[in-house]
């Protein structure tokens, strides 16, 4: 029995890892967002749910998997860029809540859309079935599915790394954060590159989207749902760290996974609970920087 | 001369709000709309409170709403309290919930404080949710019957629509009352001192965090009366009052109408209800319009449509 039940709870914490691989995204795309432009994304979850969404439109019209893994960051992140030169830079230089309380105004539009075009009804979303089995992995069987997802999300992280410390826009980004004025004075189009890290942040989140769906399905509300974890994973991890993003991403997601297993009428409540043992202790999260935010 | 009248509307802003809310019944489309306006508009002007006026922008105003709807529901419900003792106890419920959470919130500072209060709420949400036993659950809490109000020896038919209506009405007028005195109060004036310069009170000698937790109790005894006479009107506390469209409904009443002005919340609420209202007569995509309009208003009336007309000056 302790043996047997040391390895349901490391397939426990397995499973808590794929899912916080999902939050990782969504606060990475935030944090992203945040940290150059100061624009907390509200519209975060509704783009997750539109990746989503676009993934099944993708599947409905004889594409697969695969295909959808492509088009879904493409679409979303087109859409975020449109969003970004249409409304959001508008605001720039404006309070802090003004872009905030218009990406909110985003998520119900955007939501609503969802609704009329593929209906108020969730749908199924099959796993693809390449992926569609169990795998040993030393402990028990674990699906193949989540392994994937936590692959998926190591390969993107990566990537972003490279893109952000390895390249010349990479390096471009990361100093617009410090200090945008010193960018313009040099001659670099700040808009545009604002334009490209909204999309970046948006592409991201709609991959999260599409990952997640086969998890738990597609309806357009499960973006509402997602954006609080997605709130208090950032705040436990520190706004504006992508470091931060990655911990407190998994820390939830395994939270999430354990009381699930023991206590289930617990479930929901219990990363809030962390949330508010995190403010108590050390308010700017785990990597942020005192003061950061004021 | 106009401008004259907005001097004059905000000296005696209290006998002008008396006046609108006593013909409002009669002037809407939608007859059943007017009590929603009241409360819901005393609900946005608590949320103002905190947002117009100190400048802390809350997303998790449901719960300190749906904290005291459920308390007023309960207390008339499982206990027999009358509904003048359940009003009370959703108000201090209110600030009850309003106090844990500020604590809570405002260890956050700027951006930090809408992402923690949405996430607070949440936690409220599920909390009601999973206590099945006592609220509920996703059934909502129901039965809460209220037939006759006795006040000072006299009875009153709650079901009639218009008694309800003003009985409602004078509630919310005197609730109106109280906060035109707590913003004209020195306590007011340091509230807007912190909006608009921080660092500035901070010297001043302004306990900041005090101001802003005491903003937030007060809002939540307004918005937990709110709650309770939801409670009463409906007969029934659904699940979805705590959820998160209550907190984004406040947020988006208050902005349309006008943040940090004084009927601006009323004025909200009743474009948004009828809004709302019209767009259901064609179809169930209500959210779709209000969303956009919440948007334009946000791009070219940040001010909101109250304030925009408050400051309009004829040349």
């Amino acid at each position: 029995m302790a043996g047997l039940s040391l390895d349901l709870l490391a397939l426990q914490i397995f499973t808590g890892l794929a899912l916080g691989a999902v939050y990782v995204l969504l606060a990475t795309g935030m944090s992203l967002i945040f940290g150059m432009l100061t624009v907390v994304n509200f519209a975060h979850g509704a783009f997750f749910a539109l990746g989503a969404y676009v993934g099944a439109l993708v599947l409905a019209m004889g594409g697969n998997f695969w295909l959808a893994l492509f088009c879904v960051p493409v679409a979303t992140g087109i859409a975020g860029m449109a969003v970004e030169w249409g409304l959001v830079r508008h605001l720039y230089g404006r309070g802090i809540d003004d872009p905030l309380l218009l990406t909110f105004g985003l998520s119900y539009v955007l939501v609503e859309m969802i609704r009329i075009v593929a209906g108020t009804q969730g749908l199924p979303f099959d796993t693809p079935d390449a992926l569609a089995k169990a795998v040993d992995i030393g402990i028990g069987y674990f699906p193949l599915y989540r392994l994937f997802v936590i692959a998926v999300t190591a390969a993107i992280l990566l990537a972003l790394w490279l893109f952000l410390e390895r390249t010349r826009i990479g390096l471009i980004i990361r100093a617009g954060a410090r200090d945008p004025e010193i960018m313009r004075v040099l001659g670099v189009d700040t808009g545009r590159i604002w334009r490209l890290v909204f999309g970046l942040g948006t592409a991201i989140a709609g991959l999260a989207g599409l990952l997640a769906a086969p998890l738990q399905g597609v309806s357009p509300e499960m973006g509402n749902a997602i954006l609080a974890d997605a709130f208090v994973v950032t705040v436990v991890g520190g706004m504006g760290s992508l470091a931060g993003a990655i911990v407190a991403g998994l820390v939830v997601g395994v939270i999430v996974s354990l009381t699930a297993l023991f206590a289930p009428e617990a479930g929901d409540v219990a990363i809030f609970a962390l949330m508010a043992v995190v403010l108590l202790i050390r308010p700017q999260g785990f990597f942020g920087r005192a003061g950061l935010m004021s | 001369m106009i401008a004259a009248l907005f001097r004059r509307a905000e000296r005696d802003r209290a006998l002008l709000a008396a006046l609108f809310l006593l013909v409002l019944p009669f002037a809407l489309p939608f007859r059943a709309t007017a009590v929603n306006v009241l409360i819901d508009g005393l609900f946005a002007v608590g949320f103002n409170l905190v947002y117009g006026y100190l400048g802390l922008l809350s997303f998790g105003h449901a719960a300190l709403f749906g904290v005291g709807a459920y308390a007023t529901g309960l207390a008339l419900l499982r206990a027999g309290i009358p509904w003048y003792g359940g009003l009370l106890l959703g108000l201090l419920a209110g600030a009850v919930i309003a106090a844990i959470i500020g604590l809570l919130a405002t260890r956050t500072r700027g951006i930090y404080f809408a992402m923690v209060t949405l996430a607070l709420a949440e936690c409220v949400y599920y909390v009601a949710y999973q206590a099945s036993g006592i609220t509920g659950g996703e059934n909502g809490l129901r039965g809460i019957v209220v037939a006759k109000i006795d006040l000072f020896g006299i009875t009153l038919d709650f079901v009639d629509p218009l008694t309800r209506y003003f009985l409602i009405a004078a509630i919310v007028a005197l609730a109106l009352a109280a906060l035109s005195r707590i913003l004209a109060s020195p306590f007011g004036a340091v509230m807007e001192m912190v909006r608009e310069n921080e660092a500035r009170a901070r010297a001043a000698g302004v306990d900041v965090r005090a101001v802003r937790v005491l903003a937030f109790v007060l809002s939540g005894a307004f918005s937990g009366l709110a709650g309770g006479l939801q409670a009463l009107h409906l007969a029934i506390v659904p699940i979805e009052t705590l959820d998160y469209g209550t907190s984004g409904m406040v947020v988006m009443m208050c902005l349309l109408g006008g943040a940090g002005t004084f009927f601006g919340p009323f004025v909200g609420a009743l474009v948004y209800l009828v809004l709302q209202n019209l767009v259901a007569l064609i179809s169930s995509h209500w959210q779709l319009p209000v969303g956009v309009v919440f948007m334009a208003c946000v791009l070219f009336f940040p001010r909101g449509l109250w304030g925009q007309i408050a400051r309009w000056r004829p040349a």
